[in-house]
């Protein structure tokens, strides 16, 4: 008998979904012909809301931009309003960001470890490292108030200082999760499940890598060495010591290597700041916020986030508002223009494998 | 790899070794435990420091929180009588509005639990709704963390030792950045507004200085005050004492910011180009205004504009009233006199000179010549001091010196002077006879902080040598052998609670008589009018209480409809801004008794 074609929808009311977004798919039998992305779901129109609000103001939006991975967002656009400015960041508040972004990436690879884990199938090991992320939002807590949305990095430096007992504190859960880390990967990469679910599964070429913009780690994980911390160092990206690891293959399997070696450069990263953190102030302090206006310009910064490089373009007027923000997202390449690609050929198992492979955040997508 | 990997088959199983940990799961009730130090929870608001100054309604993005009249709260100076209202099911917990609190009142608490089936019942009052949240606070904003800019950008003034060499004006000004830098801090909540005798459009026109826009701030003061730069220079500006941001720090410098306005055009002409007026077409009424004070040339200004035929009836040589013959010079300079005088005239006010009502021109010819009368007349008579020897020559009230050196003549005050009273006036007699040289001690009843002097005269009086001796009662003069003034003799006094619950009153010390060599004697202890002018006929109609001040509804309006009156005379504050927020009231009442009837 002839197999039929047929459309299938995942999303965007589906577990395997990062978000909510939709993904459409033509499949013969288990294999998919092609697919499409289709999202809305959510639309907030967050460039335009911060277009409406003042500079300071749109700053509690900045991170609805991505809930697993929110502080890139407030790092990039008060890098970028520092920028058209000129507003120097004192060097303490410095070090304080660089720390916030570690841990930031550190408590988004405890969700990629449960979501990639879960999308295979094996649930355990879910459990376990959203759990153990609770103790980096304990950290979140107390220093910023929040635990998810931390509304913390602001234009001029950060919102309050560390408060006493964090140093001890993010030391001793380094150590613990450190230790936790080895148990994972005995979970995960020891797995033969999992290597064979990722082994050769959505891969992309490299030498179509660049073509098609892939960032972060699935361009890593191509074998091309690429990170805005070290090609475009911004805070004390460069006063520190780590390395960028690698992989070859451009499949899952690639990509989860490179995260695996990644959370233990962000454990030392953040090691490494703490030691060297400064005293001094953390905060350059910007104007009354209602009357704080920005000089005429244009400004595009760059930050790399966990799904990879994420940019900001901001262009000012000259008023109390920005004149434009545009986002530019890693999850916009990755879901969109990258995802119909590499699920060509794929199970339908495999899309949302695949999905958390990528790291794609749909709020990012329709900004 | 084959499939039958034992090792990463078995590799997994050691995941086992977890069943026997304890888990992370917290259960209730402890769960409600310990949330951090800083956490962002629900609001809770101060309700006694909280000034309803909205600026929390202004900065949420969410418009979670609107501005709310409570029974208990009433408006007063210096406080909205608003309190801001939450909606839970809005806010964000970003705390925003903690951050831009300039009072500190507003804080989130560690609580974070509350549910409700009635969307209705996460409208929550912070402070009313939670009273007890007081003993929970955890995101708060002290000076340091907060965004209100508490710090004002200093005023240059001329160094102490240099500026009494001359009549000089003291106060330098802002220049551009600095006025800009000023203007930033204010927040627009409007409750100088509320207090400023003439409503002035304060924070439009410091939200136009913040932009850039010098032009459209003068425009915008135009509006209601035409005498902006002696507002600008010497106003009492009740504004900065309700100022928001001087509940914990120190109030926006509302005053300067005028004044840098208005030196933005620096002549006659510039004003007229910047303002560019509208004048009316004549309709055909005149008034007649009595002194080219603040009030009259207020009243003058407007009615023109509206199409009055104006004449003003000034006693002295010059415009100004008390701000030209009262003020000192290095505190309001006669430039700045003439180029608002100019300006107004130059928009069609008549000024006749050298009139005085009563003597020049009698009341009745005037009140028969014109459709309306204005009075803005000031306080031109000191109260005496009541004390022995007090007219022999030596002895010499405040207002009557100022206006001597006012008006360019000299007199001489000798060595050593002494100033009796705590005001503006006292202040200003001792502060003219530094720069004659003289060495001058105020003798004042109360303490400094009871002063009702501008605490920056004060401080410019210190700053000038001026010594102050506080709780001092005068009890004689004593004449010299020449019939002079020779010393004065005055009580130290103890200050005593007032039962009644007013402010502490001084009381003299028995057998404490101190006696101060001088060669001069200023009395500075109060003003009143001179109603010489006031035919007896009219004074059935227009009310004089207690001999004082003349009686008038909100238009300014006497008992005789057609006279108005404004200033001094009429207010008890005696200060400038009262008598132009009169002058533009007596204008509406005019147009209405004249135009609209």
């Amino acid at each position: 008998m002839r197999e039929k074609e047929t459309t299938l929808y995942i999303g965007p009311q589906h577990p395997g979904i990062t978000g909510n977004m939709m993904v459409k798919l033509k499949v013969t039998g288990d294999t998919i012909i092609s697919s499409s992305t289709h999202v809305g779901y959510l639309h907030r129109a967050f460039e335009k809301l911060i277009e409406q609000r003042n500079w300071l103001q749109s700053f509690t939006i900045l991170c609805r931009f991505c809930v697993p991975e929110p502080d890139p967002m407030e790092l990039t656009y008060a890098r970028a309003v520092e920028e058209l400015e000129g507003r120097e960041v004192p060097e303490r508040a410095k070090y304080i960001r660089v720390m916030v972004m570690e841990l930031a990436r550190l408590q988004s690879f405890m969700l990629w470890y449960a979501g990639q884990s879960g999308s295979a199938g094996l649930y355990t090991l879910g459990q376990w490292s959203v759990g153990d992320r609770n103790y980096v939002l304990d950290l979140f807590e107390m220093l910023t108030g929040g635990r998810v949305y931390h509304m913390y990095i602001w234009p001029g430096g950060v919102r309050r200082d560390l408060p006493e007992g964090f140093k001890e504190k993010t030391l001793k859960t380094m150590d613990y999760l450190e230790k936790r880390l080895d148990q994972y990967n005995q979970m995960l990469f020891d797995n033969t499940i999992f290597q064979k679910r990722a082994q050769g599964v959505g891969v992309i070429p490299k030498d179509k890598a660049i073509e098609w913009g892939v960032v972060g780690a699935p361009l890593r994980g191509c074998g091309i060495k690429s990170d805005v911390r070290i090609d475009e160092p911004y805070e004390v990206y460069d006063k520190l010591d780590f390395i960028v690891p690698t992989a070859e293959g451009g499949d899952i399997w690639a990509r989860a290597l490179v995260r695996k070696e990644e959370i233990r450069q962000s454990i030392s990263i953040i090691r490494q700041v703490l030691d060297k953190m400064p005293e001094g102030e953390y905060y350059n302090r910007v104007p009354n916020p209602m009357k704080w206006t920005i000089p005429a310009g244009q400004v595009y910064t760059r930050t790399e986030s966990v799904r990879g490089e994420i940019g900001f373009y901001v262009a000012s007027d000259g008023s109390d508002k920005p004149r434009r923000v545009h986002v530019k997202g890693a999850a916009y390449t990755h879901g969109v223009t990258v995802l119909d690609k590499v699920l060509k050929g794929q199970n339908i198992a495999d899309v949302s494998f695949i999905l958390n492979s990528l790291g794609v955040c749909p709020p990012e997508i329709e900004r | 790899m084959s499939f039958f990997d034992l090792k990463g088959l078995l590799q997994p199983l050691t995941g086992i070794r977890q069943f026997g940990k304890k888990p992370h799961t917290i259960k209730l009730p402890d769960l409600l435990l310990n949330t951090a130090d800083r956490y962002r929870g629900l609001h809770h608001n101060d309700l006694e420091a909280c000034i309803g100054c909205g600026n929390c309604s202004t900065i949420c993005q969410n418009e979670a929180i609107d501005m709310i009249n409570l029974e208990n709260i009433e408006h007063k100076d210096g406080d909205s009588g608003l309190r801001p209202r939450v909606d839970n099911g809005r806010c964000c917990w970003c705390a925003l509005c903690v951050d831009v609190c300039p009072t500190g009142s507003l804080n989130l608490t560690k609580d974070y639990i509350f549910t409700s089936e009635d969307a209705n019942d996460f409208l929550w009052i912070p402070g009313v709704d939670n009273p007890e949240g007081n003993n929970n606070l955890s995101f708060t904003s002290d000076t340091n963390t907060s965004l209100s800019m508490y710090q004002r950008v200093p005023m240059r003034e001329l160094d102490g030792k240099e500026r009494v060499k001359s009549f000089a004006e003291v106060v330098l000004g802002y220049s551009e950045e600095e006025a800009r830098r000023e203007a930033q801090r204010c927040i627009s909540c409007g409750l100088c507004t509320n207090v400023c005798p003439d409503h002035m459009h304060i924070p439009e026109y410091i939200n136009a200085i913040a932009k850039g826009n010098d032009a459209d701030a003068l425009k915008i003061i135009y509006d209601n005050n035409p005498f902006p730069e002696m507002c600008g220079k010497v106003c009492t500006r009740r504004c900065e004492e309700v100022c928001a941001i001087e509940v914990r720090g120190e109030a926006v410098a509302i005053r300067w910011l005028k004044r840098y306005a208005t030196e933005t055009a620096p002549t006659a002409e510039k004003i007229k180009e910047i303002v560019n007026p509208v004048i009316k077409e004549s309709n055909g009424f005149k008034v007649g205004i009595i002194g080219a004070g603040p009030a009259g040339l207020t009243a003058s200004y407007y009615l023109a504009l509206r199409g009055f035929d104006v004449t003003i009836y000034e006693a002295q040589a010059h415009a100004g009233g008390m701000t030209m013959y009262g003020i000192p010079k290095y505190r309001f300079p006669l430039d700045s006199i003439d180029k608002q005088v100019d300006y107004m005239k130059s928009i069609g006010v008549k000024i006749k000179y050298n009139t005085k009502v009563g003597k020049d021109i009698s009341f009745e010819d005037l009140y028969k010549n014109n459709d309306a009368i204005f009075a803005g007349i000031g306080f031109q008579n000191a109260w005496t001091l009541g004390i022995e020897n007090e007219d022999i020559p030596g002895s010499i009230p405040a207002v009557d010196y100022l206006n001597i050196i006012n008006r360019g003549d000299s007199y001489d005050v000798g060595k050593k002077v002494v100033v009796i009273g705590g005001g503006n006036v006292a202040i200003d007699g001792a502060r003219v006879s530094k720069r004659y040289g003289a060495d001058v001690t105020i003798l004042y009843r109360r303490r400094v902080e009871d002063m009702p002097a501008d605490w920056e005269e004060i401080e410019g009086a210190e700053d000038e040598d001026i010594h102050i001796a506080t709780q001092t009662i005068p009890t004689r003069i004593i004449k010299g052998d020449d019939g002079k003034v020779k010393a004065i003799e005055y009580l130290k006094a103890n200050m005593v609670a007032d039962d009644k619950g007013g402010r502490p009153r001084p009381v003299a010390i028995e057998g404490s008589e101190t006696i101060l060599e001088c060669d001069t004697v200023i009395g500075a202890i109060g003003q009143e009018a001179d109603y010489s002018w006031l035919p007896e006929s009219f004074k059935d109609k227009i009310e004089v209480k207690r001999g004082m001040m003349i009686v008038v509804n909100e238009f300014n309006q006497t008992g005789d409809h057609k006279v108005f009156a404004g200033g001094d005379a009429v207010n008890k504050t005696a200060d400038a801004i009262s008598a132009i927020a009169d002058g533009y009231a007596a204008v509406i009442g005019i147009e209405n008794y004249l135009v609209k009837k």
